[in-house]
This record gives structure tokens, C-alpha cells and sequence, in this order.
């Protein structure tokens, strides 16, 4: 079985890479396909997940959606692929749609395991914002599946791995980038492993130092609230929930967040919930792992401090 | 300017999940509709500012039966000004987005705009399936757009941060939050909205490329451990430790 995973490399190998390729070695044969000024000792790395090939289209080097589309279909062509594996990201939110499209294929978005029974191919996918599963079957004879941030351990299978240039004519894109406002070197949310997260309970945007000393001593991405990011304390990109981002943290830690269904919504994939509130009714303790009935105000310094120690006694 | 909106309809935020027929099928008693918060909140709402500066007409697109209706005159109450449904159960994201692609094909819309996601089956996939359909450049998860002349900017969600692109219209293009804000509906939206065109045009013939088999709810949790706010030593202690997680 030949499978196709497309993967976008800037500086490392991310773990979303790692993922798409675990995935994509689990239904088969893995050649990746990439593009970019990306040097060989990375392409090569990607052998210890399993590629065997890595198509490589150095002489496409922006991040353009439309010719990624087109680069991705060529290689389908190339390789006789019948599975197209990407990452559920940005990119592969505007990319995998267009592919399948183009390819006829079903293609299921977010895929949180890898197909269980081989009868029929059936894939696990979260529905209704995390508040449910579904298992989705595919009909068509390829087909596209993309890995939601966080499902899939990578898993190192080493195997010899050829680099060939791929060099396609694209033609241009129409859709030209002016500027990019850069995020900044932190772990973006949906890929963290670890969450640290706020609410109104924290009274005001000052307060919020507290929130991200936190996070820095466990090396985590801060996150919100709805209410947070809609007053403007946070910016948007921080708000997680029903609409919002999804998450699937090791780790998330709800300060000040009284957990409506909405919030729970986006967050409940997370493997281990810690729930700070002072509140002991707050609906948010009926999901969470590990309560603490307190103020945030004196919870979360007292809980960096407790991190702090724990990681300079390691 | 020509502006259509695709609308879908989607239980309430604040809906219960649950699935009857052998956990098949999703169980709608009790369930209350809405238009989808993306489709609402940020594509229609944007596309109705930029008709009242520009000129031109918002047509909303939506694939389901009559019982998608008050959804539909929804959001001819908030300010489009028609509105089309393709009379067939949506079955996947290809069907939806084939049948939208059919009809847009020869209406020469300027923008086709969708929300970033549904709330239900959060597939994000229509709006890029129907750029690749309509041979139209597609900016996915926008968060602003403005349009002079011919031209769009927009700003977007990417990995590395925020993009500003421009483009050549006709564009297709996915809605996220920042892009308008919400609009409630006022009576005289509402009253005008019983008289405002809804077209119901037949279904474009396309089998099925992916099908729910099941549905499941996942494991609740099984009790939370109080920990003393004083003694947050522990609860290192137990992340470390019981949880592995730190």
C-alpha cells in the first residue's frame, strides 16, 4: 500500500511531522513529499518515522496553498498513492479539502487514531467539538485523512531513506502575502503539550503574570476563556472552546474558568485536567482530574513555586 | 459585489450530545438549531458590511430540507437579501460542497464565503473543496477583509503567525473570529425576512464519499481529587508521579 504524507518542515522536524508520518507508516509504504529551502540532514531525519522516500520541491518556497495543492496532486500521480496523510493544521485545513476535491477522494479531517478494522476503512474523528466521537467510513479508493495536533504517539521505525528532487512546474499563485506578524518562539496551542489557562476569575488583564509565570516554569503555552478574549484582555488566538481553538494537552490547567460546555468543548481531548476555582461548585470539577478549591491568586504562585523546586531537585 | 454566504445549521452550543438507532444516528429531541456560529457571527455578518459600503447583494446558500428553513429566514432577518437551498440531506463535505460549487458556477459571485468550521462535525472542509471545485483562489481561517475595486486584503491564521495577503477577486474564503462582529436580528429584520426570496433548487446527483458508522461519547471522567490549596507539593507530586504528565 503506498502512502503519500505531506509535511511542511521549518528549522525541525515538529512533532505534527513526526505524527503525519507515524500515521502514514502504520497503513503502509510512507514516501513524503515537502518543499522549500530545507537541508538534506532534516529530509534524512525523517527516515527515523519511517520514510522511505522524501520527495523534495525546493524551487517552490512560499507557503502557498493553492500550488501546494498541485504539488501534493503530482505526487499522488508520481507515487500511485492511495493514502494522502497531512497534519491538521493550517495548513492542512486548506490544502487536504482541496487535494481530496481535486482526487475525487473522501477525506476525513482530524483523524484521532489510526484505522482499527481493515474490513472496511473506518477512522476515529472528534465531533460536536470534542463532545463526541465518530467513526467515519471512506468509500472512495483514495483517500485523504488529516492527523488532528497531539492524537497519534510518534513512534521511531528507522528505515533507509532516498531524497528525489521534485521539481514541479506549478505555474503561479494568485494569492500574494504582503506581510506576516509573527506569533513569536512559543509552542503553538494546538500542538502544546502543556496548557496553562484563564478566566474571569482572574478579575483583570493585569493579573495575567501570575498566569504565564506559571507556564514558564512548566514550559507551557498560556491559553483563555471566552469572556477573556472577547473583553480583550487576551488576544483571540489564545481562546479555547467550542469556538475557539481545540485542544489536546498532556496537561491543562483551568484558572479562574468555571468550565460552561462551551469551554469544555474545546478542551476535554486533554489527557490530564487540573481545575483551579473558588468556587467548589463550579461545573469545571466534574471533569477535571485533579481540583483545587482556592484563590487563584495565592493557588498559582504557590503551584510555580512547587514546579520550580520539583525541577531544580531532577 | 456579489456575495455568497453558505449557512449551515447546527445544535445549539449549549446542546447535550446524544445518539439514538444503535448510536447511529444523532439524537435531535429536545435539540435547538441555530445558524452556525462561524457561518453567522463572521462571514454573513462581514459580508453585509461590505455591501453597505460597496453596494451589491448577499445571497445565502444552504444544502438541507424545509426543516432548515427558520435557520435560513434567520439569516435573511440579520440582512441578506435571498436566499438558496439545495433540497437534499447533506451527506459529506464533497456532496455539500458540490452542490454549492454547481449552483455558484455560473451566478459570477465575487466572494463565496464559508464559517472556519461547523460546530458539529468541525470538518473545515467545504470552503477549500469548493475553491478547488470553482477553480478560485481560496484564504482559509480569514480574520479580516477588506475589499477596493477588484482587490481583497485579508489577514489569516498560520502557523507562524498572522498573514496579511492580497488577491484578485473572485475568491473563496473561510471565516474566523475577529473578522465582524455578531448582529442580532431586529423586528423589522424579522418581519422582512418572511418576504425575502428563498429559492429551492433540486439537488446535484453525487454519491457518498464518506459515511458516520458510529458514534460513541467519550469516557467520563472518573472523579476529581480534591488537593489542599495549601500543599501544592502534592499535586506536583501526583502530575509527576500518578499522571506522568510533567
Amino acid at each position: 500500500m503506498s502512502v503519500l504524507v505531506f509535511v511542511e518542515i521549518n528549522n525541525k522536524l515538529s512533532k505534527s511531522v513526526q505524527e503525519a508520518i507515524t500515521y502514514g507508516k502504520n497503513l503502509g509504504a510512507v514516501t513524503v513529499v515537502t518543499y522549500g529551502d530545507v537541508n538534506d540532514s532534516l529530509l534524512l531525519e525523517m527516515g527515523n518515522y519511517g520514510a522511505e522516500n522524501v520527495l523534495v520541491c525546493r524551487s517552490l518556497k512560499e507557503r502557498n496553498e493553492q500550488l501546494l495543492s498541485k504539488l501534493i496532486v503530482k505526487a499522488v500521480e508520481k507515487t500511485n498513492a492511495e493514502y494522502v496523510i497531512l497534519s491538521q493544521d493550517q495548513t492542512g485545513k486548506a490544502v487536504g479539502p482541496r487535494v481530496a476535491a481535486n482526487l475525487g477522494a473522501g477525506h476525513i479531517s482530524g483523524a484521532i487514531a489510526v484505522p482499527e478494522s481493515s474490513e472496511e476503512f473506518t477512522v476515529k474523528t472528534n465531533v460536536f467539538s470534542g463532545k463526541a466521537i465518530a467513526y467515519v467510513s471512506v468509500h472512495s479508493e483514495k483517500k485523504v485523512i488529516s492527523v488532528l495536533p497531539n492524537s497519534i504517539p510518534p513512534k521511531e521505525d528507522k528505515v533507509e531513506t532516498s531524497i528525489v528532487e521534485f521539481n514541479e512546474n506549478l505555474g503561479e499563485g494568485k494569492i500574494k502575502v504582503t506581510k506576516l506578524k509573527p506569533l513569536g518562539d512559543g509552542i503553538p496551542l494546538p500542538e502544546a503539550e502543556l496548557v496553562v489557562s484563564a478566566g474571569r476569575g482572574l478579575k483583570g488583564p493585569e493579573n495575567w503574570g501570575i498566569v504565564e509565570d506559571l507556564a514558564k516554569s512548566l514550559g507551557a503555552t498560556t491559553a483563555c476563556s471566552r469572556p477573556v478574549a472577547d473583553i480583550g484582555w487576551r488576544p483571540h488566538h489564545e481562546h479555547v472552546g467550542q469556538t475557539g481553538v481545540a485542544i489536546r494537552p498532556n496537561l491543562y490547567v483551568a484558572a479562574g474558568i468555571s468550565g460552561a460546555i462551551q469551554h469544555l468543548a474545546g478542551v476535554n481531548g486533554s489527557k490530564v485536567i487540573v481545575v483551579v476555582n473558588t468556587d467548589p461548585e463550579a461545573p469545571f470539577f466534574k471533569a477535571a482530574d485533579y481540583g483545587v478549591i482556592g484563590d487563584a491568586f495565592e493557588v498559582l504562585p504557590r503551584l510555580t513555586a512547587s514546579i520550580n523546586n520539583f525541577k531544580s531537585s531532577q | 459585489m456579489k456575495i455568497l454566504v453558505c449557512i449551515s445549521k447546527v445544535p445549539d452550543t449549549t446542546s447535550k450530545i446524544n445518539f439514538t438507532d444503535n448510536d447511529t444516528k444523532f439524537d435531535e429531541n429536545g435539540v435547538q438549531y441555530i445558524v452556525n456560529p462561524y457561518d453567522e457571527w463572521y462571514a454573513l455578518v462581514r459580508a453585509l458590511e461590505l455591501i453597505e459600503s460597496n453596494g451589491g447583494t448577499v445571497t445565502t446558500i444552504t444544502i438541507g430540507s424545509s426543516k432548515d428553513d427558520p435557520t435560513i429566514r434567520k439569516a435573511l432577518a440579520i440582512g441578506a437579501n435571498d436566499a438558496v437551498r439545495i433540497d437534499a440531506e447533506p451527506t459529506d463535505s464533497f456532496f455539500v460542497s458540490k452542490q454549492i460549487a454547481e449552483y455558484a458556477k455560473n451566478e459570477n459571485y465575487d466572494i463565496i464565503m464559508t464559517g472556519k468550521e461547523t460546530i458539529d462535525y468541525n470538518g473545515a472542509q467545504v470552503g477549500a473543496m469548493i475553491s478547488e471545485l470553482v477553480d478560485m483562489p481560496f484564504v482559509s481561517l480569514a480574520t479580516k477583509l477588506d475589499v477596493e475595486g477588484t482587490k481583497a486584503t485579508l489577514e489569516r491564521d498560520v502557523q507562524a503567525g498572522v498573514e496579511v495577503v492580497e488577491v484578485e477577486l473572485p475568491i473563496v474564503l473561510s471565516a474566523a473570529k475577529g473578522m465582524a462582529e455578531q448582529r442580532i436580528p431586529n423586528m423589522r429584520g424579522i418581519m422582512a425576512a418572511r418576504s425575502k426570496p428563498l429559492k429551492v433548487v433540486p439537488p446535484f446527483e453525487q454519491k457518498e464519499l464518506t459515511t458516520v458508522v458510529k458514534f460513541e461519547l467519550p469516557n467520563p471522567k472518573t472523579g476529581c481529587k480534591y488537593i489542599d490549596p495549601e500543599n501544592m507539593d502534592e499535586l506536583v507530586e501526583l502530575l509527576h508521579n500518578e499522571s506522568k504528565v510533567i
